[in-house]
């Protein structure tokens, strides 16, 4: 009898892998979703390990708010260009112009609830049927419940009550024309788990994510980067601080964390130790207790 | 460090989301700012403390109504392992998230009430576990806190337990009396219950061995993927992409194509930029073989030492999952793991009551009924049965005109 076992991170990379493959095999235009913060960036890592030397069978869709930490973009560009794979941009900017969706107004205006029309008329514009994305079930209660493979209707909606039971490492990813599948490989990876995987993997990060100098603001009771995506006032005031930050979004809503952790092992070594879970830092959860629930019932990630 | 997911078969009553709250709670599990909103919420226990269920509810409807309708994954890690937990409902009409919650675990948690012990439930619960085979399982006794912590009352109903563990063939039973609301014997040993030697449910869950590896001669990998370059440097190359469901492939080894039965010898395994010298199961790796075989998704790759069985005609027990109730003048598609074919169901051979665990006989399945039914497929399947290797021996049934998932399907016997 073999009792050899997996490793932790070597079994939630192969399980990934599969869910991957599964994608390539099951759908007929799948588009990975690429927000330039470090859960996406795994997925790629993922994405190279399921199909090279082949191509990926799928592009890399950026659904950019225009507020973006100017680091990622650079990282962004960087990667598609060592990668050799095609980047598809959806820009939340040609919403508001169309008139589409209203910018916010207000102190804590953001345009992360805008980025749901752009997302769901990229998908409808390039015809895509799975999205892949970098969710994890440990970041939220909403999406503790959520499916590997989670399909959403012609609007782009989960209905929470009509999930598709998900059995052994079984996936149907069988759907009507018009609808799509949410797909999340890393669905049971922690925030923990994918700090180890890269450091084991030494893959490089947008620098964000490490300690760093910034100026900026104190927004309900959280350190949010001064920039001119965020409506200040003259009561704002304006320090500087050593700060990184702990998920990457809109300027207008990830706030930092003060940290002198500069290094990958720092980092691991905070979150261990850490008592406030990785989407504190989000203002937009924070709304109400069902916020995550009511976003992606409304065609959110 | 390896990850163990385990499952948890109670209902609201039994203190099931208490006993994950606990577990969580008391292995610093829970952040700062999920314990804000915790204290923030209206929900206490009666002695005003945090209620620890309020965790695991995560549905605006859940938390309404106070019940767990849908499976919830959660993880915590000690020094030792990691843990995923499947927290299902434990009612019978969510009998269904319950087969899911145990299709992926490899250890069950199963809770009786002190106060009530063997109940309907438990036989129900208990039923669920020797159907889908979770190999360990771990009884405890909650609500001990209720009872004076008495010794009485938990021998009585181990005694009553093992009965039923084995008309069930359930062989590897560990009890744990509990309390959750309290903390005794969840994470730390109870002052309460001198009288019990055991371990804490931490403690065994970090400890128990669930290998669940099988012989390398049953080495069994689906082939999920081609990885065909055919760029000018890589122009023969030709990779099988796929997960290792069970046993361990090696370089040189004979393997065989099923369904198509030809023959080849692996020639490297590759797993990204590392050429490992063997495969083992749960790995996602590209095997090439020596030989130019005809191979596509949905064809097994198997070890020639032991292939698995192939037909069309399978006795299989069934869970139907689907508000819509089986109709077997209609075709179904099953899939098998990448593979997908369509399916008849040519005969009900009985439906169990999952209370009694009496057969009857029945004409269709309703949301929730498990039974045994006669599966007949188009194509043939490359499956072995699911007593021998699960992972390979499982399928679920896909309704064409809705893609629902209907039905789970664990093949027990030829037709």
């Amino acid at each position: 009898m073999q009792a050899q076992k997996l490793d932790y991170l070597d079994e939630l990379e192969a399980e990934a892998i599969h869910i991957l493959r599964e994608v390539a095999g099951q759908f007929e235009k799948p588009a990975l979703l690429f927000s330039g913060g470090k859960d996406s960036i795994t997925l790629v890592r993922l994405a190279e390990k399921a199909f090279r030397p082949g191509k990926f069978p799928f592009p890399l869709v950026h659904i950019d708010t225009g507020h973006n930490f100017e680091e990622t973009i650079i990282y962004r560009d960087q990667m598609v260009e060592r990668l050799g794979e095609k980047l598809i941009v959806g820009y939340v900017q040609d919403a508001i112009d169309q008139g589409k969706v209203l910018e916010q107004k207000g102190k804590n205006a953001s345009r992360n609830a805008l980025q749901t029309v752009t997302l769901l008329d990229t998908i409808a514009e390039h015809g895509f049927d799975a999205c892949i994305g970098g969710a994890r079930r440990d970041e939220e209660k909403a999406r503790a419940k959520e499916r590997i493979f989670s399909v959403r209707d012609e609007f782009g909606q989960w209905d929470p009550k009509r999930q598709r039971p998900e059995l052994w490492n079984i996936y149907n990813g069988r759907i009507q024309k018009g609808e799509n599948v949410r797909v999340f490989p890393i669905s049971n990876w922690t925030e923990l788990d994918v700090w180890n995987y890269i450091r084991r993997e030494k893959m490089d990060l947008p620098s964000i994510y490490f300690a760093h100098q910034r100026d900026c603001i104190t927004r309900n009771g959280q350190l949010m980067a001064a920039s001119p995506y965020l409506n200040m006032d003259e009561e704002d005031l304006i320090v500087s601080r050593k700060v990184r930050f702990r998920t990457v979004g809109d300027m207008s809503c990830t706030a930092a964390v003060a940290s002198d952790a500069d290094q990958i092992d720092d980092i691991i070594a905070e979150i261990s130790a850490s008592k406030i879970s990785e989407r504190g830092a989000r203002l937009d959860d924070k709304v109400s207790e069902a916020a995550m629930e009511d976003r992606k019932k409304g065609g959110y990630f | 460090m390896d990850i163990l997911k385990f499952f948890t078969a109670g209902s609201v009553d039994d203190g099931k989301s208490t006993l994950i709250g606990r577990l969580l709670y008391d292995t610093n599990s829970i952040l700062a700012d999920q314990l804000e909103a915790l204290q923030a919420s209206n929900r206490k226990n009666d002695d005003g403390t945090i209620d620890l269920a309020i965790l695991t509810d995560g549905l605006r409807a859940e938390r309404e109504q106070g019940i767990t309708i849908d499976v919830a994954y959660k993880y915590f890690q000690t020094e030792k392992r990691k843990f995923i937990i499947a927290d299902t409902p434990g009612h019978i009409q969510y009998t269904r998230n319950m087969v899911t919650g145990a299709s992926t675990a490899k250890l069950a948690i199963i809770l009786i009430d002190a106060r009530k012990g063997v109940v309907e439930q438990t036989v129900r619960h208990s039923y669920l576990v020797s159907l889908l085979g979770v190999s360990e399982l771990a009884v405890c006794i909650n609500k001990m806190d209720m009872v004076d912590y008495s010794e009485t009352v938990f021998r009585e109903i181990t005694e009553a337990y093992e009965a039923l563990a084995a008309k069930l063939n359930l062989n590897k039973v560990n009890f744990i009396p509990v309390s959750a609301l309290k903390g005794d014997n969840i994470v730390h040993r109870s002052v309460h219950m001198p009288w019990y030697d055991g371990s804490s449910l931490l403690y065994f869950l970090e400890n128990v061995e669930v290998t669940g590896h099988l012989p390398s001669v049953y080495a069994r990998m689906p082939v999920q993927w081609v990885i065909r370059p055919q760029t000018e440097d890589l122009h023969d190359y030709r990779g099988y992409a796929g997960r290792i469901l069970s046993g361990t492939f090696k370089k040189g080894d004979a393997v065989t194509v099923m369904p198509s039965g030809q023959q080849s010898v692996i020639d490297r395994i590759e797993v990204f930029d590392k050429e490992p010298e063997q495969a083992l199961t749960g790995m996602s790796v590209t095997l090439h073989l020596k030989d130019q075989v005809d191979i596509s998704r949905g064809d097994v790759l198997v070890s020639s030492a032991r292939l698995t069985q192939q037909t069309r005609n399978i006795a299989a027990d069934l869970c139907w999952m689907d508000q819509k109730q089986l109709d077997n003048s209609l075709t179904y598609l099953l899939q098998h793991n990448s593979k997908i074919t369509k399916c008849k169901i040519a005969d009900i051979q009985y439906k169990v009551d999952i209370n009694t665990m009496n057969k009857e006989s029945a004409d269709t399945f309703h949301l929730n009924d498990i039974g045994r039914v006669e599966l007949k497929t188009a194509d043939e399947l490359a499956f072995d049965w699911y007593d021998e290797n699960p992972a390979n021996g499982a399928a679920i049934l896909i309704d064409s005109r809705t893609n629902l998932t209907v039905a789970a399907l664990m093949f027990r016997e030829a037709v």
